[in-house]
C-alpha cells in the first residue's frame, strides 16, 4: 500500500448513531483488525486530526457541534460517514428530530454502507479517505506553488 | 469558598464515544455540582411507531441501541407477545436466553475496555477487546450480525443453532473463562487501577434506593435488585443468585460486572446443556389489543417496556425507560465530591449509554 | 410472573397516593406518558418485583404536581414529559425550563389537534 503516504489520525463524532457504528469504529482499533498498523491513530483532538468520522445522522442540536469540530480541522480534512444513518439517516430518517445524513452539513468524501458498518467497511472507506486526502494534499499544493509564482 | 468555575464537559469527549454534556460546577478542583443536558443523540424513535407497524418496528427497537441490540428487540418483541398471549417455543426462550446473556457478556467486556481506556490503561483497553472479538465471532456465526442481529422476532426468533455450533459455544466459554480470569486479575487486584477506583464515587445502599438507581449499579451498593429473577425467557429454569457487593465504590461497580462476566458464562452453559428440541418460532395471527409492562435485565441494568395497542397493526405508544436514564440521578450525586481528575471515570462506572437514555 | 395493577386515580390524590406507596418500600421505576384524546400518565411503582402503576388522566392545561418532593430523582422523568408531551408538570425540585431535550419540534408527542386523519 504504497499510496499511504502519511499516518492520518481520525477524529470521531457520534452524531444520533445508535452506538452499533461506534463501536464498530472502536473496534477497529482493537487487536483484531488493529488499524494502527497503517499509523491510523484515533485522536481526541479536532486540531489534530485529518479525518472525520461521522456515525449516525444529525439533528438540530448537534449540527453546531458537527461544524465547529470541522472547522477546527486542519486542511487538507477529509469526512466519512459511517454507517446508513450517516448517509441518509437510515431507519431513524422518519424521526422529527434528525434532519439526515452529515452531508446535510459537511461535504461528505466517502461513504461506508451498512448498520451496523463491519469494521472491514470501515477500515475499507478510512483507506479511500486516504487517497482523497492526498488528493487534496496535491491540489492545495499546486494552488499554493501558483500563487507564490504569480507574486514573484 | 474558592473559585468556582464551570467546565462543559462533553458533548465530543476523548473517553466517551457518545456525546453527553455535562457542566461541572467546580471549587478549585473538586466537583460541587453537574448538570446534564441531554438531547444530542435524542431521534424521537418511540414516535416512530406510527409509521412502521408492530412488525417492523422490531427492527427500530433493536436499533434503540449497538451494544444492547438483542435485548431491545426481545423487550420490545415480549411485551407485544404477553400483549398478545403468545406463548413462544420453549427452544426459542433458551436461545434468547443464551443470546442475551451473550450480549451482557460482549458488553461487559467493552464497559471494561472503555473504563481501562478511562484512566489510561490502554493495553488493558487492547486485551478486553482483543476477547470482546470472540464473542462477535460467535454473533457472527449463530445470528450473521455482529453487532445488530436482527434474530428476534414476535413468536419467537429467526434463526435456529445447530448442535454443531451449541458445541462450539461452550469450547469457546471455555477459552473466554480461562483469559478472563487472567484479564480481570488486572482490574482486581493491580494496585494502580485500584489506586483510581477503591473509595471513588461512594453511594450508599440507602442512597441507591433513594436515586432510583438500578443494575450493577445498585448492585455495587448492596441491593438486591435483577429483573432476570422474573424468570422471564428462559431464566425461571436457570440457577443463579444476582450478584451483590456492599462496598457502592467504582471498584465495588468493576467487581460486580466481572463477577457477573462469570455468571453469564455459567449461564451460557446451562442454556446450552438444557436447550429442548423443536420449533423457534410460532407464527402470530391478528393485531395486539391492549397494554404491557415487561421488565427485563439489560447489562445496565433494568428496562421497562411499555407497548400500548389499540387493535390496530399501528401501536399507539411504545415507552422505553432505559436504565442509564434511572442510573443518571445517581451519577450526579456520586460525581459532588470528586475531582475533575475522576470524572471520566466515575462517569463510567455507571457504564452509561446515551442513545438508549435519549431514544 | 410478577404482578402488573394499574389504578386509575384523581390528579388531586396522585401525591396522596405516591407518599403511601414511598411509605411501603415502593421504588419509582418509571413514569410514562401516552397521549390519544388527552394525556395519559402512568407512574409505575416496583417492589419486590410487582410492579403497581397509578394512572391519570390530564389535559394539557391540567396542572399536575409533581411528585419530585417525594421521589427526588423523578424530576427527570417530568422534565421529559413536560418537554415532549406538553403535559403541565410543577414544582419540579430540578426543573430545566424545557432545555433538557432540544427538539426542532415543540412537544412532538403532544396532543394532536382535531385534524383530518390518514384513515389508518
Amino acid at each position: 500500500m504504497n499510496f499511504i503516504k502519511k499516518s492520518p489520525w481520525i477524529l470521531h463524532y457520534d452524531g444520533s448513531s445508535c452506538n452499533g457504528c461506534d463501536i464498530e469504529v472502536l473496534a477497529c482499533l482493537t487487536p483484531l483488525y488493529d488499524v494502527e498498523r497503517f499509523g491510523v491513530i484515533n485522536t481526541g483532538n479536532p486540531k489534530h486530526a485529518d479525518i472525520l468520522l461521522i456515525t449516525g445522522s444529525v439533528n438540530e442540536q448537534n449540527i453546531p457541534v458537527v461544524k465547529q469540530l470541522y472547522e477546527q480541522m486542519a486542511e487538507p480534512r477529509v469526512v466519512v460517514a459511517v454507517g446508513i444513518c450517516a448517509a441518509t439517516g437510515g431507519i431513524f430518517s422518519e424521526c422529527y428530530n434528525v434532519v439526515g445524513g452529515a452531508d446535510k452539513v459537511l461535504p461528505v468524501d466517502v461513504y461506508v454502507p451498512g448498520c451496523a458498518a463491519r469494521p472491514e467497511a470501515v477500515i475499507d472507506g478510512v483507506m479511500r479517505a486516504l487517497a482523497i486526502l492526498e488528493e487534496k494534499q496535491k491540489t492545495a499544493r499546486c494552488k499554493k506553488g501558483t500563487q507564490e509564482g504569480a507574486g514573484v | 469558598m474558592g473559585n468556582r468555575t464551570i467546565i462543559p464537559f462533553g458533548p465530543q469527549h476523548p473517553v466517551l464515544p457518545e456525546p453527553i454534556h455535562l457542566d461541572l460546577v467546580l471549587d478549585d478542583e473538586t466537583v460541587v455540582e453537574a448538570i446534564p443536558s441531554i438531547g444530542y443523540i435524542h431521534r424521537g424513535l418511540e414516535k416512530l411507531v406510527e409509521k412502521k407497524d408492530y412488525l417492523q418496528y422490531t427492527y427500530v427497537a433493536e436499533r434503540i441501541c449497538g451494544i444492547c441490540s438483542f435485548m431491545h428487540g426481545m423487550g420490545y418483541c415480549m411485551s407485544v407477545e404477553s400483549i398478545m398471549g403468545v406463548e413462544i417455543p420453549e427452544r426459542a426462550a433458551f436461545l434468547r436466553t443464551m443470546w442475551a446473556e451473550l450480549s451482557r457478556l460482549q458488553s461487559h467486556f467493552l464497559w471494561m475496555g472503555l473504563l481501562a481506556d478511562a484512566f489510561g490503561f490502554e493495553s488493558l483497553f487492547m486485551h478486553a477487546w482483543r476477547v470482546r472479538e470472540r464473542i462477535l465471532d460467535i454473533f457472527e456465526q449463530t445470528t450473521g450480525g455482529r453487532v445488530i442481529f436482527s434474530v428476534c422476532d414476535i413468536g419467537g426468533v429467526r434463526k435456529d443453532a445447530n448442535a454443531q455450533a451449541l458445541d462450539k459455544i461452550l469450547s469457546v466459554m471455555d477459552t473466554l473463562e480461562a483469559e478472563t480470569k487472567e484479564l480481570t486479575q488486572v482490574f482486581l487486584n493491580d494496585s494502580s487501577v485500584k489506586h483510581r477506583t477503591c473509595g471513588l464515587g461512594m453511594l450508599s445502599g440507602q442512597d441507591a434506593i433513594a436515586l432510583g438507581a438500578v443494575g450493577p449499579m445498585a448492585r455495587a451498593s448492596g441491593v438486591d435488585l435483577d429483573m432476570r429473577k422474573l424468570g422471564y425467557a428462559a431464566y425461571g429454569k436457570l440457577s443463579f443468585e444476582p450478584v451483590v457487593e456492599t462496598a457502592g465504590d467504582c471498584y465495588a461497580r468493576t467487581a460486580v460486572r466481572i463477577r457477573e462476566i462469570f455468571q453469564s458464562i455459567d449461564l451460557i452453559r446451562q442454556c446450552v446443556r438444557l436447550m429442548p428440541e423443536g420449533d423457534v418460532i410460532v407464527k402470530v395471527k391478528g393485531n395486539p389489543d391492549g397494554e404491557y409492562f415487561t421488565r427485563l435485565e439489560q447489562p445496565r441494568g433494568e428496562v421497562i417496556y411499555y407497548s400500548k395497542a389499540n387493535g390496530t397493526k399501528f401501536l399507539d405508544r411504545v415507552r422505553v425507560r432505559t436504565p442509564t436514564f434511572a442510573n443518571i440521578p445517581a451519577l450526579l450525586e456520586t460525581l459532588k465530591g470528586c475531582t475533575l481528575a475522576d470524572v471520566p471515570v466515575l462517569i463510567l462506572t455507571i457504564d452509561p449509554c446515551i442513545s438508549c437514555t435519549e431514544r | 410472573m410478577a404482578q402488573q395493577i394499574i389504578n386509575t386515580i384523581l390528579p388531586d390524590a396522585l401525591l396522596a397516593q405516591t407518599q403511601q406507596l414511598k411509605n411501603d418500600g415502593y421504588r419509582l421505576a418509571a413514569i410514562s406518558c401516552t397521549s390519544k384524546d388527552d394525556l395519559e400518565l402512568t407512574y409505575s411503582f416496583d417492589k419486590d418485583y410487582d410492579l403497581m402503576s397509578l394512572r391519570l388522566h390530564v389535559t394539557p392545561d391540567d396542572a399536575v404536581e409533581s411528585i419530585s418532593g417525594i421521589y427526588a430523582f423523578a424530576f427527570l422523568y417530568e422534565n421529559e414529559i413536560r418537554e415532549l408531551f406538553g403535559a403541565k408538570i410543577i414544582n419540579i425540585s430540578l426543573d430545566f425550563n424545557d432545555n433538557l431535550y432540544k427538539t426542532t419540534v415543540k412537544t412532538p408527542f403532544g396532543v394532536k389537534k382535531k385534524e383530518a386523519n390518514d384513515g389508518e
